[in-house]
């Protein structure tokens, strides 16, 4: 790999503490999140699957938002359209595929949720649901109890602009805000909540709610990785650092309808959405890396033969892999149940 | 054995299991410097600190959300509503998070939470400080629910709560607080949650239920003795899981049973078990089976009158009971 730094021009990613490696490493995932999510609708369209939410648009932000923390301690709580950030804490495309599918070995749910619904304990990805934005209470009672533990861990939550209107966003924000608890609150907004538009949702700006609650608000372009990644960064330091929470709104753009159910073009135009899609950050990223010298036309020939490669394995995988046993919907209910303890 | 109140029993219940484990605490309005709306939690925040007796934003959703990150994260929390009446915002949390989330994650994550709210009426409180909401939780398996007549049972099964891997709902009566009083022993004990328990000894019939009515059942039963009626009582102490064997084994012993509880009757815990009672021994009832609750209103009122209407009293006990003794 060619060092950037031989250059001798100190590189944006290099300022932020990101090595050559991370920096290309942070691509491969975005290229990967992007190719899993379009050969999910797919199998959906060819009737494979039933049902697929997709995060098209969005995965810049989420690959490097996940590289700003300490993926190896801190906690994570992703909302449904973030395959780019899962893939970036350790989960696999095989891990997906099966999710997919719903089959037995998914480690998300073994089968039982919709896809996008992640979970995995040993990577600190917290179970998540259905009804939008629960999932900030709990990140803030994490991070409750991190300092309560003293350890020195963050909690990560995403959500959707929309979400940001739910009880449970501005309850779990300013209970945050009254304990300066160690939390980090993404916005992905992608300018649509299914059919409504932003300015139909609310009348301010996401990032500018962390105000009445006490604690910082920035807005950061979501296509920008490095721009994320910063942000992130320096609120994760904020966070360890014991001066409490920070909400960040990443802007973006949903490039996909809401999910496979849904006819986008009933409520925006197709000329909206390439104008958008001309403003994608993952062929900005990766112009940037052959800007940086560190990245070639022939290297991400080979990526996108690899990443093909690895999501063909994962898709046969995923398809031939058997479905949990009719009756083990009956297990785990309660701790004792396999033992009979519960009548 | 120290008798005890109720409201002490529960109170001792949290400083033991917070004395033995650094990870249980607590969670709510007004539970640190005040120490409680009913005392509930007096004395915690002086002995365990500002952290592990916290005072939280007025916002129960955001109680019972952190609790359930808390405790996903392997923390011990008892989050408290402040009246049961107020829990519905955090009926989200509790019933598609706390209850589901063992079994969406397929036994990956778990959830070892403590809800304590406080339920009922007979304080004149009114429609908002007098509800028993047992019948929305009830039926959302996932969740296990517990209401204590006895203060033993306050304090053994509110440690049994802290240290289920699952989430309980603890509803605790306010109207027992005070009340009930009861030997209490300061031994560490729990009482199993999934066990009822049998007050009294009777051949003639037999009354189910839970929480404060009990205590009229008890008096009632007392009552009837003396006019040659022979009284069964078993008390459910967990709604959830029914203990089906305890109430099966409990009505076989009489034929005839009452189920009485202060929630309103439709939909309540007592079509469960009248449900249990007809499905496995029918041919066996000497009568039908009969249920006392509260009326199908919303909500007691505040004046007088009208709460003492909505009340089971011991009156309206024992004229049920003698009513199904000479069926």
């Amino acid at each position: 790999m060619t060092q950037s730094a031989s250059s001798g021009q100190k590189l944006r990613h290099m300022e932020l503490g990101l090595s050559d490696e991370k920096a290309i490493d942070m691509y491969v995932k975005m290229v990967t999140a992007r190719k899993f999510d379009e050969r999910i609708l797919l199998l959906q369209r060819a009737g494979k699957v039933n049902f697929h939410v997709s995060g098209v648009g969005q995965e810049v932000a989420q690959v490097a938002a996940a590289f700003a923390l300490d993926r190896d301690h801190d906690y994570f709580l992703p909302y449904y359209r973030d395959y780019g950030f899962v893939l970036s804490v350790g989960m696999t495309v095989r891990d997906l595929m099966l999710s997919v599918f719903a089959k037995a070995e998914d480690p998300n749910s073994g089968g039982r949720q919709m896809p996008g619904h992640f979970g995995h304990k040993k990577l600190r990805i917290v179970t998540g649901s259905s009804p939008v934005t629960t999932q900030v209470p709990h990140a803030v009672g994490i991070a409750l109890a991190a300092k309560m533990k003293k350890k020195p861990f963050v909690s990560f939550a995403t959500f959707g602009e929309g979400s940001s209107n739910q009880g449970d966003f501005h309850e779990g924000c300013n209970f945050a805000g009254v304990h300066k608890l160690p939390v980090i609150l993404m916005c992905e907004n992608n300018q649509y909540a299914i059919s409504v538009p932003l300015h139909k949702q609310l009348a301010g700006k996401v990032s500018d709610r962390a105000l009445g609650y006490g604690f910082p608000g920035v807005q950061v372009d979501g296509n920008d990785a490095l721009e994320v990644y910063r942000v992130v960064k320096e609120a994760r330091e904020r966070a360890v650092a014991g001066e409490g929470p920070t909400l960040i709104e990443a802007l973006m753009y949903r490039l996909s309808p809401h999910s496979t159910s849904d006819n986008d073009l009933a409520y925006r135009t197709k000329e909206e959405v390439e104008f958008y899609r001309a403003k994608d950050g993952i062929p900005k990223y990766k112009q940037y890396l052959i800007d940086c010298g560190i990245w070639s036309e022939e290297q991400d020939e080979e990526l996108l033969k690899a990443v093909r490669k690895e999501i063909d394995e994962a898709n046969e995988y995923g398809d031939k892999a058997p479905f949990p046993a009719p009756e083990s919907i009956l297990l785990h209910v309660y701790a004792d149940d396999e033992k009979g303890g519960v009548r | 054995m120290p008798a005890m109140d109720y409201i002490d029993a529960i109170r001792l219940a949290m400083k033991e299991e917070m004395e033995r484990d650094e990870d249980v605490f607590v969670l709510g309005e007004d539970v640190g410097v005040k120490g409680g709306v009913f005392t509930t939690t007096k004395g915690l925040q002086e002995q365990f600190g500002e952290l592990r007796a916290m005072d939280t934003p007025l916002a129960e959703s955001a109680i019972a959300g952190v609790a359930i990150g808390a405790a996903m994260y392997g923390m011990k929390p008892i989050a408290e509503m402040q009246y049961s009446d107020f829990m519905f915002p955090a009926t989200n949390q509790i019933i598609s998070e706390a209850a589901k989330i063992r079994y969406r994650s397929n036994n990956d994550w778990n959830c070892p939470v403590v809800i304590r709210a406080p339920i009922g009426g007979g304080i004149f409180g009114g429609l908002y400080h007098s509800q028993c909401p047992e019948s929305v939780f009830f039926g959302t398996p996932g969740l296990k629910i517990v209401a204590p007549y006895r203060a033993y049972d306050a304090k053994g099964l509110l440690k049994a709560a802290v240290r289920d891997p699952d989430p309980v709902i603890y509803f605790e009566n306010k109207k027992c607080y005070k009340l009930i009083n009861g030997d209490v022993p300061d031994t560490d004990y729990t009482v199993p949650i999934g066990e009822a328990n049998v007050l009294r000894e009777g051949d003639d019939i037999t009354v189910i239920g839970y929480s404060l009515p009990l205590l009229f059942a008890e008096q009632a039963a007392e009552e009837l003795a003396c006019e040659g009626i022979s009284t069964h009582i078993l008390d459910l102490r967990t709604i959830q899981p029914l203990d089906k064997e305890a109430i099966l084994e409990a009505v076989r012993k009489t034929g005839k049973v009452l189920i009485i509880h202060e929630d309103n009757k439709t939909g309540g815990v007592g079509a469960e078990v009248s449900a249990i009672i007809a499905e496995e021994l029918l041919y066996e009832l000497d009568a039908p089976i009969m249920r006392l609750c509260g009326p199908d209103v919303p909500a007691m009122p505040i004046n007088p009158p009208g709460e003492k209407f909505f009340m089971l009293n011991k009156e309206k006990v024992k004229e049920a009971m003698r009513k199904l003794a000479l069926y």
